[in-house]
């Protein structure tokens, strides 16, 4: 109950923070203190025009070079500027740098920090420096497509957007086209193959290593007390992990691994208790928000892990209802055989979607939601729709939140019984004169 | 134009495993109030064949993003 008020209350309290300050054109620069995370596609305006003293407060608003998307608010690029992964951190409104590998043909590996990019630490991520040709652009790194870029670190009037989500960085009075980001997401999110290549320790990367060491903490701490309190009854954090992990041994491993099920728990549990605590991780508001179960590379890793396992301890039984499935006519098999070669792929790839679509969505969702106070505020030109809409969209999005904590369990779940149960088939033994 | 008929598409496809669904969760809550005492079976069996017919709808969000 407690955690409740006090979410609701912070939640409430920042989006009531991002409205007063937007809606105040001259204020000082430090004022921009109280925006985070849901509202800097309006404080990002006047952000640049404070730190260059280049343009008046007046027309920050009509600067192509300066702004995201002008005076529109734009609540889909928003949400999905706010699922995709990030060469800096933010806890709230600061950003704090990470560092960035890269690569690209003309210029190698390029190893340095993203504070080379020299974005605000209370703002959006958005570089006024260009190093080596990349820019930062809302968080993320792109590389600029003219080779008469200069390649030393030079400062930049802006990144401009166009229709298309294309980034244009102007220098002096020229702009330069960029490439597409570079994700390993199969270009779902406007990325994809790209002439330079991401190998950062992005902001998902940093999230992956906080639960990994966390679990990691946490499971050497009850395995000790399971060594030292022999025979006695759990204590502490034991009597939390001890039932869950019952749970799962019960529910998943026993009934579909069978006899075998202590050779494949541990993968299970890891698979199980890893998704689960990035699931949570991501939903901490304000923590980076970070979205690395709703990322599909890390989705398509998971499956390829769980496509091996399956697939490599698959018995003599498992291959051949593959490929000669035995008791049916000869005719079938020849459409037979098609289909359960297809299906050894599509198992681990939707096991690989649900996991990425189902996170995904409810980060979405939330984001929509507290968009709505943008909506109706019409970017802060409706002070009444945007102070009315506060209250209602901090209450769905809290709904929707606690909808989160259940899909986390559930979704962490599914993803373990789904790959026991497909390496359960793989590992069965078949009585032929029973199964046919 | 692409993106719209993307969208129907991908509506068609929820459709289907809404239903889908909506029988595995209505057959399983008759099950369970048949028989109370297997309510764990069953509700582990449910959420696994949910999670089967959700497979559709997934490869529709996918063609969708992918066409639009």
């Amino acid at each position: 109950m407690q955690l409740r008020t006090f979410l609701t209350t912070i939640l409430i309290l920042t989006a009531g923070a991002v409205f007063a300050d937007h809606g105040d054109d001259h204020k000082s620069s430090d004022q921009t203190q109280t925006h985070q995370q849901n509202g800097h596609d309006h404080n990002h305006d006047h952000d640049t025009s404070h730190d260059h003293g280049e343009e008046g407060h007046g027309d920050a608003h009509h600067d192509d070079c300066g702004g995201h998307h002008g005076d529109t608010f734009d609540p889909g690029a928003t949400a999905f500027h706010h699922i995709a992964d990030a060469n800096v951190y933010s806890i709230g409104p600061l950003q704090i740098p990470l560092p960035c590998i890269l690569y690209n043909k003309e210029s190698g590996f390029d190893i340095f920090m993203s504070s080379k990019f020299g974005f605000d630490r209370l703002g959006h991520g958005d570089g006024h420096y260009a190093y080596k040709g990349y820019v930062l652009d809302g968080g993320t790194v792109k590389l600029v497509a003219d080779a008469n870029f200069p390649k030393e670190k030079v400062e930049i009037k802006g990144i401009r957007h166009d229709e298309d989500a294309n980034a244009y960085v102007c220098l002096g009075d020229n702009e330069y086209p960029t490439y597409a980001k570079s994700t390993a997401d199969f270009g779902l999110f406007g990325g994809g193959i790209t002439p330079f290549y991401d190998f950062s320790i992005t902001k998902n990367v940093v999230s992956m290593f906080i639960v990994f060491m966390f679990c990691l903490w946490l499971f050497l701490k009850v395995a000790r007390a399971y060594k030292d309190r022999q025979g006695k009854a759990p204590k502490g954090v034991q009597s939390l992990i001890e039932p869950v992990f019952l749970f799962i041994q019960d529910e998943v491993c026993k009934p579909f691994l069978g006899d075998k099920y202590m050779r494949y728990q541990p993968f299970i549990m890891s698979l199980f208790f890893f998704i689960l605590g990035l699931n949570l991780f991501g939903q901490i508001p304000f923590f980076g928000g970070s979205n690395v179960t709703g990322n599909l590379a890390f989705t398509c890793v998971l499956a390829i892990f769980a496509f091996l396992v399956t697939n490599l301890s698959g018995n003599k039984h498992y291959w051949e209802h593959i490929f000669w499935m035995p008791g049916v006519p000869a005719w079938v098999k020849t459409i037979l055989t098609p289909v359960e070669v297809l299906g050894v792929f599509i198992k681990p790839l939707t096991l690989m979607l649900r996991l990425f679509a189902n996170i995904t969505a409810g980060h979405m969702v939330i984001i929509i939601f507290v968009s709505l106070i943008f909506i109706f505020s019409q970017n802060g030109a409706n002070a009444i729709g945007g102070w009315g809409t506060v209250i209602p969209s901090g209450l769905l999005s809290l709904f929707m939140m606690s909808i989160e904590l259940l899909v986390a369990f559930i979704q962490a779940f599914v993803f373990a019984i789904l790959t026991a149960s497909y390496i359960g088939a793989a590992i069965e033994d078949h009585h032929h004169e029973e199964a046919h | 134009m692409v993106g719209s008929i993307a969208a129907i598409g991908m509506g068609l496809a929820v459709i289907g495993a809404g239903i889908g669904i909506g029988n595995v969760g209505a057959k399983a809550m008759e099950a369970i109030a048949r028989q109370p005492e297997a309510v764990g079976d069953i509700r582990s069996n449910m959420i696994l064949m949910a999670a089967l017919v959700e497979g559709a709808a997934l490869i529709a969000i996918v063609v969708a993003f992918l066409v639009a």
